[in-house]
């Protein structure tokens, strides 16, 4: 048994990263339940005014990750939820050094106290399915227990294996901690703001050439569910995130009624490297890496373990494309308006040579 | 027919044509020559496309449409208005139908609105571009005969395992196609193909959309899982790039993968013999330096390839023979999926039942490129 005493909701939890979307609204969700007595948000900076009146039930503590020992011991903490990952490198934040520096600097850091606290019993940490990586030869669905084949190119995929590492170096050295590390495909939803809904919310998309890579997504509300119920119930182990089915990057494409540019392959991994260089661009390497693979998981395992069943890619990506319409180049409605339109016209000429010729 | 007469001998190019038109019909079926005797027919002789509404379809309407203008005023009148009033109606509905069809197909791809599956199976366009496309060649080209079709489950998952030729992998489609036209259940094959073919631009997503995936043991053993019937060719580039003159020498089966894919999932292994690919693109030599340099597994030298250039990319028209054997079931084995002895010998029995059937269906086929 954990040494809290009981299983189940923990009274006081520590989320990081409350200083971004996904991390105030997980607070803001875990301070509504009232089983839980307590929720402190951890962010080095001040939140920005678009999550701050999601937190006014949580204890904000401005904080870096690396004086969080004290706080875990004095606070009497039961749960971490370990969420301060930074996907893309952000230029006006320092970039590709600066993003390496808090995923995987601040997890060990994190992980450290974590380690420390002697009340702690559960931890919940954001991965992503970029811990999978992008070879040829991977197999065409990833199950928690398939290994990388090859070391991705990408930053955040490098940093997301190391995160990994660390976490089960954590497991092995506190046994007692029940960890639970989220594999989550790439978030979309109505109102979540990712590298991939803004690629998505372009009128011309940039693809690669030859390639239609098969794509999962997770609707955002569900991504906040599980991470709810990880907290809540106890689901130690790796699970992958997404929703079941697929859609391929043309089909995406089509149904949000953009227009894809495809671009060879080369061209776009030296564009990502320069764009990057300067300074620019939030498109990197794991961008690439994802539209010249794809990636597609299996969810069994969270299912049956949680026993809930995240929306499929297709309705998620619908939902996304219903609150993202401005940019439509060419709908649905459009396409069967031609389409009538154009049987018609041929049988109206149909008819009229017909009644000339007879 | 005979209100024809006076328009068709007026152009000159019809007469021969005419003169055999009716009972000549069904025959010329049996040969590639049909399509092309038939559309000549057609623009002279109207009444024809009641007898063959199928293959007029296709030719209907630009003939209709240019020619009937002209037409009019030179044929016989009177016999001329029942009968045109008649097959306007028919075939143009025929045709009325594939316009519709191929819009909504045209609007279907273009809004996306089509399901592919977990390893990218698009099963819409299958059906509608590649395998009509690959029927052409199958049937037409290689004038493919299919037996022991019993053989291969109706429903649940198979593993079928077929001897690999012909330089150009083109036998899998064949295969693919074969089945999935001559099979009650119009069962989809779903191939596993070599990583290079997972690398290139292109040809990758062409392969995973019509249901092929990388050859690992994961992706069988999930397809199989599914209750879907794999297709492998376990000789891999050994059998597709071996010479002309080991043709139909089955080679090494490699590691046997296949075979604890189908003995941990119990699944029968239905072997597979395929005669005619050998002769498609006949490889005289293999140019080890410049396969090298291109990072291929070998570059053919064939009677027509590169020296034709794109010209040598045309298959010779060999007759093909495929012949499915019967199942090798390993239900009662699914405990030594990781027993390699148990694994090779079972992997040898594959590649003997095949040998075997190749054989046998070489002596059915005496030449080559016979009808």
């Amino acid at each position: 048994m954990t040494p809290g005493g009981t299983s189940g909701a923990p009274g006081v939890v520590v989320v990081t990263g409350v200083g971004r979307y996904l991390g105030a609204h997980v607070a803001a969700r875990l301070a509504a339940d009232p089983r839980i007595e307590r929720v402190i948000g951890v962010d080095p900076t001040t939140p920005g005014p678009e999550v701050t009146d999601l937190l006014d039930r949580v204890e904000r503590i401005r904080l870096d990750l690396g004086s969080l020992g004290g706080l875990l011991a004095d606070l009497d903490v039961d749960a971490v939820v370990h969420l301060a990952l930074v996907s893309a490198p952000d230029p006006q934040h320092g970039g590709r050094a600066a993003m390496k520096d808090q995923n995987v600097i601040g997890t060990m850091q994190l992980l450290a106290a974590c380690q420390r606290a002697p009340r702690l019993r559960k931890l919940v940490v954001r991965s992503s399915t970029a811990a999978y990586g992008a070879s040829f030869r991977d197999p065409a669905v990833f199950t928690e227990e398939t290994e990388p084949r090859e070391v991705p190119r990408g930053g955040f995929g490098r940093d997301i294996l190391d995160i990994e590492g660390y976490v089960r170096g954590f497991r092995r050295r506190r046994p007692d901690v029940t960890a639970t590390v989220l594999r989550f495909a790439p978030f979309i939803g109505s109102t979540a703001d990712t590298t991939l809904t803004r690629y998505f919310s372009q009128p011309v998309v940039p693809t690669v050439f030859g390639r239609d890579p098969r794509l999962q997504f997770v609707h955002f509300d569900d991504a906040l569910e599980v991470l709810h119920r990880s907290i809540a119930e106890d689901h130690p182990g790796t699970y992958n995130v997404a929703g079941p089915g697929v859609l391929s990057l043309s089909q995406a494409i089509r149904r949000a009624g953009r227009v894809a540019m495809p671009v060879l392959e080369p061209g776009l991994s030296g564009a990502a490297a320069v764009a990057r260089n300067l300074g620019f661009g939030r498109y990197g390497l794991d961008q690439v890496d994802l539209f010249v693979h794809g990636r597609v998981v299996d969810t069994s395992r969270l299912e049956r373990e949680y026993g809930f069943t995240p929306r499929s890619t297709a309705a998620a990506f619908e939902d996304f494309i219903r609150a993202h319409h401005g940019g439509v180049v060419v709908s649905r409605d459009n396409l069967a308006a031609a389409e009538q339109l154009v049987l018609e016209s041929i049988r109206q000429v149909r008819t009229a040579v017909r009644e000339r010729s007879s | 027919m005979t209100t024809e007469g006076p328009d068709s001998g007026a152009d000159g190019r019809y007469d021969v044509p005419l003169s055999v038109a009716g009972p000549d019909a069904e025959p010329v079926r049996r040969n590639g020559h049909r399509r092309r005797t038939a559309a000549a027919a057609k623009p002279a002789v109207d009444p024809a496309a009641q007898d063959e509404p199928d293959t007029a379809a296709a030719d209907e309407p630009d003939t209709a449409a240019a020619d009937e203008p002209v037409a009019t005023p030179t044929a016989g009148d009177l016999p001329a208005l029942p009968d045109g009033a008649a097959v306007a109606d028919r075939p143009g509905d025929h045709w009325d139908r594939k316009v519709a069809s191929g819009l909504a197909f045209l609007r279907r791809r273009l809004s996306g609105d089509y399901e592919v599956d977990e390893f990218g199976f698009d099963p819409d366009l299958t059906g509608s571009v590649f395998h009509p496309l690959l029927r052409m060649l199958y049937r037409d080209w290689f004038r493919t005969e299919v037996s022991g079709l019993e053989n291969v489950p109706t429903d649940g998952a198979g593993l079928v395992v077929g001897n690999h030729s012909g330089t150009v992998a083109l036998d899998a489609l064949i295969l693919s196609t074969a089945l999935h036209d001559q099979h009650p259940e119009h069962r989809y094959l779903r191939l596993l193909g070599a990583d290079l073919v997972f690398r290139m631009p292109v040809v990758s997503e062409i392969a995973r959309k019509t249901g092929g995936t990388v050859a690992c043991n994961p992706d069988a053993e999930r397809l199989l899982g599914n209750g879907e019937l794999v297709g492998v060719f376990p000789e891999g580039f050994k059998g597709v790039g071996k010479l002309y003159s080991d043709r139909y020498k089955l080679q090494r089966f490699g590691r046997g993968g296949f075979v604890s894919a189908a003995l941990r999932t119990g699944t029968p292994i239905v072997p597979v013999a395929i005669v005619g690919g050998e002769e498609i693109y006949p490889m005289l030599a293999d140019v080890k330096p410049l396969a090298r340099l291109l990072k291929l597994p070998y570059f053919p030298v064939t009677p027509t390839f590169p020296w034709l250039g794109p010209l040598g990319m045309v298959p010779l028209p060999s007759k093909w023979l495929i012949e499915f054997c019967p199942p090798i079931p390993t239900a009662h084995l699914t405990d030594s999926a990781d027993d390699p002895l148990v694994v090779f010998n079972l992997a040898d029995q594959v590649r003997e039942t095949i040998q075997h059937t190749l054989h046998k269906l070489l002596e059915r086929r005496p030449d080559p490129f016979g009808p």
